[in-house]
């Protein structure tokens, strides 16, 4: 099996021209330069098109419930710290439905790698606005336009203190590969939000959309300045930037749990003899 | 002798601190016992109790009638004053309470007054108001010194002036209560104390439970501090999620990625999780989940108890998913069901659901030891050696039981896929019918006749050929088995109590015959060891009794119910109570009357 073809999984069943063909192509690539195997990882994903995604390559998967991708990758943490674990996720899926773990798992820095593959609409359920519309964006469900203010995805991260914050667009795969491998050698909790055009409902945000703003952060630019950071994470407009936008290197939650200084939960074998000692203290 | 303290007050004011330490005094002298709490949702102020009944035979159950009311606050007369039994007496502090009572049954004992003459604070008032019931009872203090050494531990700086305090308690309570003339029984041999949530944390790490997410979640909080308190010494992480949601998502990530894992609430936060108990079902992830009940709906009465959730646990679920349903009602039973349910749910890879209650989780029980053989230990999981060795392997492969190897990823150069969309053998996401139709007949038609037949009958206790058949499941085993028990000899009574719910066992099985304890004379003379044979299958034995009394405390008979899906069985007379609170014995008594 070549290097290349052991990271091909099933056949996409993506719309032609779909920007998560990108980030598959971006993701083999990460994995090649890892010289990692299948096996050799986790990858939770939740539901929308981003949720088919590791069927898409060939690793270990979860594909679980909408929303509820990052619980779960916290759990296998947790089991199998020896493990690395990659969530892939949606932006209604990541922001929306499962906004509340979001938040929590960047407070306890568990070293899992989100990709959010952000089109700035709901492409699975055909075209509503997500929690990353633009304002005013026409749907179906919307007809008068989006009322509420779009999602800042990166900003609230950095406002989080989250350990690894970046911003990608799909159709760079190389920066987007590097980026990932990146993360995946960050230990910490990483947010990787990329920009996917929805080739079928999202008639705004399109390749020319993105092609027309997007441009990459400065190589002087030094992403330890929390500040600095969130100043640029706040560019989103006629120009925005993308790269490792935020950095911060500090202890993982699996680092900080007393019963995981050592081999994982997982590799460890039943040892009932203690119970001797809590059965004790009931007297 | 049966006799019943209670401690009543305000949230806050150390009733639990009194109640504990007199119940380890008790157990650890050997009597059995028995206490649960009736308090309010609130941290500070209310009306709160706790009662421990303790008896030279084993009690399971609360009983109305009180022998020592300790009212710490002025509602604790009032409220409880006519609870006291013939021989009962009050105490309470009429400098602290600014009132005093007329009445020789409540004898005024000046809690704080003492513990300051002796030299200690008014902290300590709670140390005079235990010694001085011990000293009403006439048991000696120095058990309750012993208590105080090993509660205090962490302050070995107040153990002495705690114990010239009790000391003090002990002689006024003596020397104070002339009406006292209990008559405690010597006794021998050391008891432990175990509450109901902490019986479900211990078989749940004697049963291989590495991983515990919840949200913290009246009555089931008990669970989460007990595996919390004991992580680190069992190697167990313990994690307080965001959510319910959470909880069981993380649950079933670390079941996926190879470890045995439980999560536990109450009905709302259940309500949370049941999306993810699906997933459970579809993804075939091993879990254990505990449900203890409160009353509802919505957040109802959230410090007390009901059996309203039983259906809800057996059908929550978007689709048809298999589920194993356990309810214990006692610390033995749930080290049993806890164990058989890690077992089980590891076996088949079908969920497994424990339903306790308010009662249940809160109430705490001497027994004799926990013998650690009981517990069974068998890792169904593929890893290692021995997952290398195969040459393919597929996640959801279909084999004759329908249950497929569960591997643990990253032990072995293959990949374990699996899927909350229906999918294929090897995990994949498919659409295909007749694929379809394969899934659903492995995860539930094959699997479930098989889990069947691991279901253990009901136990039958008392009369061998009953005129009445009191029939009823977890929490409420206690006080109907005491039920069974005082009115064996003048009546033909027995108790058919289930706690292996779903699957509903085979109603062909005889139950299985409880004998009566030790002393208990009158039951064992019409039980079957006495009379000889085998019972006939649980359903004949029900449908023979001159009457079958379904008991539970919901309002409609969702027990009733299942038997009759399950059975066709119909039964006639039912005993529901609605109320949040606990039968108790002489409430159940009263109920039961109605039918002889």
């Amino acid at each position: 099996m070549s290097t290349s073809d052991k990271w091909v999984g099933q056949k996409p069943a993506w719309c032609p021209g779909c920007g998560n063909f990108g980030i598959l192509r971006a993701f083999r690539k990460a994995m090649e330069e890892l010289q990692w195997e299948p096996h050799q990882l986790i990858a939770v994903s939740g539901i929308g098109q981003s949720g088919k995604f590791p069927h898409y390559t060939n690793c270990n998967t979860f594909n679980g419930l909408h929303g509820r991708t990052l619980p779960v990758a916290t759990g296998i943490r947790l089991a199998n710290h020896g493990m690395p674990v990659v969530a892939f996720a949606g932006d209604g899926d990541c922001y929306g439905e499962g906004g509340n773990h979001w938040l929590h798992a960047m407070r306890r820095n568990i070293n899992v790698k989100l990709f959010v593959h952000d089109n700035q609409v709901y492409g699975l359920t055909k075209g509503q606005a997500s929690p990353t519309s633009l304002t005013g964006m026409k749907t179906p469900v919307q007809p008068f336009g989006v009322l509420s203010a779009e999602l800042n995805p990166v900003a609230v991260a950095i406002a989080m203190g989250c350990s690894f914050v970046a911003r990608a667009y799909s159709a760079d795969t190389d920066q987007l590969a590097s980026i990932m491998v990146e993360a995946f050698r960050h230990s910490g909790f990483c947010l990787v939000d990329i920009f996917q055009p929805c080739v079928s409902f999202n008639k705004l945000n399109t390749y020319q959309w993105y092609r027309e703003r997007v441009y990459k952060l400065e190589s002087e630019y030094d992403p330890r300045d929390r500040l600095k950071a969130y100043e640029r994470s706040l560019e989103f407009g006629d120009r925005i930037p993308t790269g490792v936008l935020y950095i911060d290197e500090r202890l993982t939650y699996e680092e900080k749990v007393p019963a995981l200084a050592g081999a994982p939960l997982v590799q460890r074998p039943f040892e009932p003899e203690r119970l001797r000692e809590t059965v004790r203290e009931l007297y | 002798m049966d006799y019943s303290v209670k401690i009543g007050g305000a949230a806050g004011q150390g009733i639990q601190t009194i109640g504990e330490s007199l119940a380890r005094v008790f157990s650890r002298s050997g009597y059995n016992l028995f206490s649960y709490q009736d308090y309010e949702s609130r941290v500070r102020g209310g009306h709160n109790s706790f009662q421990i009944r303790f008896a030279d035979q084993i009690v399971l159950a609360p009983r109305d009638p009180i022998e020592i009311l300790i009212a710490l606050d002025g509602e604790s007369i009032p409220l409880h004053g006519n609870e006291l039994s013939d021989i009962g007496s009050a105490i309470y502090d009429s400098e602290d309470l600014g009132q005093k009572y007329d009445d020789p049954r409540f004898v005024d004992v000046p809690f704080k007054r003492i513990a300051r003459e002796s030299g200690g604070s008014e902290i300590m008032a709670n140390t005079v108001a235990s010694a001085a019931v011990l000293g009403m009872l006439g048991i000696d203090v120095s058990l309750l010194e012993d208590v105080l050494r090993d509660t205090l531990e962490k302050h070995p700086e107040t153990i002495d002036t705690n114990i010239k305090v009790a000391r003090a308690g002990h002689e006024y309570g003596k020397s104070h209560c002339p009406r006292c003339t209990f008559a405690v029984v010597p006794s021998s041999g050391r008891k432990m104390v175990i509450e109901g949530n902490q019986a479900i944390g211990l078989a749940a790490i004697a049963s291989g439970c590495r991983f515990y997410a919840a949200y913290p979640m009246t009555p089931s909080t008990g669970i989460f501090v007990f595996m919390a308190g004991h992580a680190e010494r069992h190697g167990i992480v313990v994690e307080q999620a965001e959510d319910e949601i959470a909880a069981i998502n993380m649950t079933l990530g670390a079941s996926f990625a190879g470890v045995r894992a439980m999560t536990g609430t109450s009905g709302g936060g259940f309500a949370l999780m049941v999306e993810g108990l699906s997933l459970a079902g579809m993804t075939e992830t091993p879990v254990v989940m505990v449900l203890a009940q409160r009353p509802g709906p919505a957040t109802g009465l959230p410090t007390r108890t009901e059996q309203a959730d039983l259906l809800y646990a057996l059908y929550a679920g978007h689709g048809e998913v298999p589920r194993i349903l356990f309810a214990p009602g006692t610390p033995q039973q749930a080290f049993k069901l806890v164990n058989k349910a890690f077992d089980l749910t590891e076996k088949y890879q079908v969920p497994a659901i424990i339903l306790t209650d308010q009662l249940y989780a809160d109430a705490t029980w001497s027994i004799d030891d926990i013998d650690l053989e009981q517990f069974r230990y068998t890792d169904y999981r593929l890893r290692g050696d021995d997952f290398k060795s195969l040459q393919e392997y597929k996640r959801h492969d279909f084999t004759e039981s329908g249950v497929s190897p569960l591997a643990v990823p990253g032990d072995a150069p293959h990949v374990v896929v699996t899927d909350s969309d229906e999918h294929d053998e090897a995990g994949h996401l498919v659409e295909d019918a007749p694929t379809r139709i394969k899934m659903v007949e492995k995860r539930y038609l094959r699997k479930m006749p098989l889990i069947r037949r691991e279901i253990e009958p009901p136990v039958l206790y008392g009369n061998a050929s009953p005129e009445l058949l009191l029939v009823g499941w977890g929490s409420n085993y206690g006080v109907m088995k005491e039920a069974v028990d005082a009115l064996a000899g003048r009546r033909n009574v027995a108790m058919l109590h289930f706690t292996e719910l779903f699957p509903f066992p085979d109603t062909e099985m005889p139950p299985t015959v409880q004998p009566a304890d030790a002393g208990r004379e009158a039951v064992k003379a019409g039980a079957y060891a006495a009379s000889g044979g085998t019972p006939p299958g649980f359903l004949d034995l029900m449908k023979s009794a001159d009457r079958a009394i379904c008991i539970e405390n919901n309002v409609s008979g969702e027990f009733a119910t299942l038997v009759r899906a399950e059975t066709g069985f119909e039964f006639r007379d039912r005993i529901n109570k609605y109320d949040g609170r606990a039968f108790s014995l002489e409430g159940l008594l009263e109920e039961i009357d109605v039918y002889l």
